[in-house]
């Protein structure tokens, strides 16, 4: 495949912003129509109360806090992978990194949603914020409820940022391109009068090289932080000190499938074969076998760990999911984060596009299931065998759970249709490095090989 | 009033920056706008100086002041006795220190970047949209003597000259 021009470059990723075809007002109007359905289902919740959900005592937390978890842990993809790449100077990240931080943006503010709707009073949300009520009493910091407020509001807000400042140069280029008229207005207000000085770019720079410093640490601390909403707790098999990293792990692990879910859709819906390439998802595939690889091994450690301690209480959790009533949750959830992709991904000839988009969907029904299976055994078989309870999902936290699966896909597809998905000034300036400043054999590819 | 150039390569444009530079301009004074970073040229390092790092390491200390401040405040104003922790307890302070912290250092690189760098503000004079098809604008804005600039541009072969 020949290498595009700039100006192709610059025609082909602005193509899906100028051209609409039927199809996408169809796409539309299907994902909508499926949010709205969760969010009727949500006011109905809300209208009836939480009796008309599966949760009961003593399973409080169940579907919408898999939901909670599972999203905090997509939006892993996109700002952690864009951060690393870009202090790393991989080359091939260029055509990647938009698309793995509007996963971020969006899985935040999804999995943000869920500890609201999981409230029985979800207008009263706004009490997790540190401000003093009418008592003057503060919100106890020392409630890890509180810490996931100021985790998640700092990695959401430092992640948009991180989206939205090299997206700048983008809208100025559609601005420049965009006939006079309301196109050219709400583009030119978003590019915030970028001219494209040597001053800016520099600036530019500087601001997006102390963001992915700022930003690894924050996104490694959020699910640690949401970690914690289950390891501060004396429930069998959640106080572990080990719940962090294994948290932080998982999270990535799945927001890398996500990432080569939703890379792949791309690249085939707005045909973008000519920037995303077989070597980036095998790139992707092969971080993804190295996170099955770290997760079996946590799994591991953690089953060790709790069978060699043998207390009863722990014992009776890792039962009933090994061999009890959540036991084919159990098994379904080891074939497709560690079977699968691992079968899949460790053999070249397999780790082609199609083959790393199949062990991505295992993986991610796979991270999804293991949420579910942290959450529920433990709460339905706590210390006392007389409280132990049964939890099955009613139709309002299934409809709410799709619901939000379509509401990920529509916030993805209405963005790739409003800015460009891979950002045209990174692809440009990553085409020409410099020969007189790269010594022999260090010259870096377009797509992160060397050559001398 | 605005003197530039349009020129299609990096190294015309390295060329019209020297030229002008023997004119007697200033670096501070020498406008280059392009489409991309050009950092394999000599002068994308004009005006590169920049106090960014120290700024958003400072706005990492007012965060992580701040949140000392809330914390400790907080727990002091109310004293609630909780899981057996001390009321001021640094351990869980700490996720809010380091949080806050960060959020500091991150929004004040990005108010350096829009102050600094001259954003939220209506596009100058010395721009031209060409520079979004690949072009490489040189220039002087206010130039002191307007033909000696108009000279030193038009003394590289393939620039496009514009006056604004």
């Amino acid at each position: 495949m020949n290498h595009p021009s700039h100006e192709q470059m610059t025609a082909d990723l602005l193509r899906p912003l100028q051209r609409t075809s039927w199809r996408f007002y169809l796409l539309v109007a299907f994902l909508g129509s499926i949010v709205l359905m969760g969010l009727c289902t949500w006011a109905y919740q809300m209208y009836n109360g939480f009796g008309v959900s599966g949760i009961n005592n003593p399973v409080y937390w169940a579907f919408y806090i898999t939901n909670f978890v599972f999203w905090i842990g997509i939006s892993h993809a996109g700002t952690l992978i864009s951060a690393i790449l870009r202090l790393v100077n991989a080359g091939w990240r260029r055509p990647v990194t938009r698309c793995a931080e509007v996963i971020t943006a969006f899985a935040l503010m999804i999995g943000a949603m869920f500890p609201i709707i999981h409230l029985g009073r979800p207008w009263l949300f706004f009490w997790l914020m540190p401000y003093p009520n009418q008592r003057l009493l503060w919100p106890n910091f020392r409630s890890p409820l509180v810490w996931d407020f100021f985790a998640i509001s700092t990695y959401l807000t430092g992640s948009v940022l991180f989206l939205f400042l090299p997206m700048i140069p983008d809208f100025a280029l559609i601005r420049d391109r965009a006939p006079k008229g309301l196109r050219r207005r709400i583009y030119g207000a978003l590019a915030l009068g970028w001219r494209g000085t040597t001053k800016q770019w520099h600036r530019l720079e500087s601001a997006m090289q102390i963001m992915a410093v700022a930003i690894i640490p924050v996104a490694v601390s959020v699910h640690t932080i949401v970690s914690f909403d289950f390891s501060m707790a004396p429930v069998p098999m959640w106080h572990s000190t080990m719940f962090g990293p294994y948290f932080v792990a998982g999270a990535i692990f799945s927001g890398i499938a996500g990432l080569i879910i939703a890379m792949a859709a791309l690249r085939r819906f707005l045909h973008l074969e000519a920037y995303l390439h077989p070597v980036h998802f095998e790139n992707l595939g092969k971080l993804l076998l190295m996170m099955s690889l770290l997760w079996a091994y946590f799994v591991f450690a953690e089953r060790l760990t709790t069978w060699f301690g043998n207390d009863t209480a722990e014992m009776n959790v890792f039962y009933v999911t090994q061999r009890g009533s959540f036991s084919p949750l159990y098994w379904t959830m080891v074939v497709c984060n560690f079977v699968v992709p691992f079968t899949i991904l460790a053999l070249k000839k397999l780790r082609t596009i199609g083959g790393c988009v199949i062990a991505s969907f295992g993986v991610c029904v796979g991270m999804w299931l293991e949420r579910f299976l942290i959450v529920v055994p433990s709460l339905s078989h706590k210390y006392l065998p007389y409280a132990w309870g049964h939890y099955r999902p009613r139709p309002v936290e299934i409809m709410i759970t799709i619901a939000t699966f379509a509401a990920m896909t529509l916030l993805y597809t209405l963005f790739s249709k409003f800015v460009p998905i891979i950002a045209i000034w990174e692809l440009k300036a990553g085409d020409h490095p410099s020969p007189e400043l790269s010594a022999a054999g260090q010259h870096e590819h377009r797509l992160g090989e060397t050559h001398a | 009033m605005a003197v530039y150039a349009l020129y299609d390569t990096g190294e015309s444009a390295q060329r019209a920056v020297n030229a002008l530079r023997t004119t007697g301009i200033a670096d501070a004074d020498i406008a280059v706008i392009s489409s991309e970073p050009m950092e394999d040229y000599e002068f994308s390092a004009i005006n590169h100086r920049t106090l960014i790092w120290y700024i958003a390491s400072a706005g990492g200390f007012v965060g992580l002041a701040f949140a000392t401040w809330l914390t400790r405040m907080t727990e002091v104003a109310w004293p609630l006795q909780t899981g057996n922790m001390p009321i001021v307890a640094w351990w869980p302070n700490l996720i809010v220190m380091f949080e806050l912290t960060m959020l500091g250092g991150i929004l004040s690189a990005v108010a350096t970047l829009i102050v600094t760098g001259g954003l939220g503000r209506k596009v100058p004079e010395l721009y031209d949209p060409d520079v979004t098809n690949g072009k490489i604008l040189v220039g002087v804005e206010q130039p002191r003597d307007t033909a000696a600039v108009e000279r030193a541009l038009r003394s590289i072969p393939g620039g496009e000259f514009k006056t604004v």
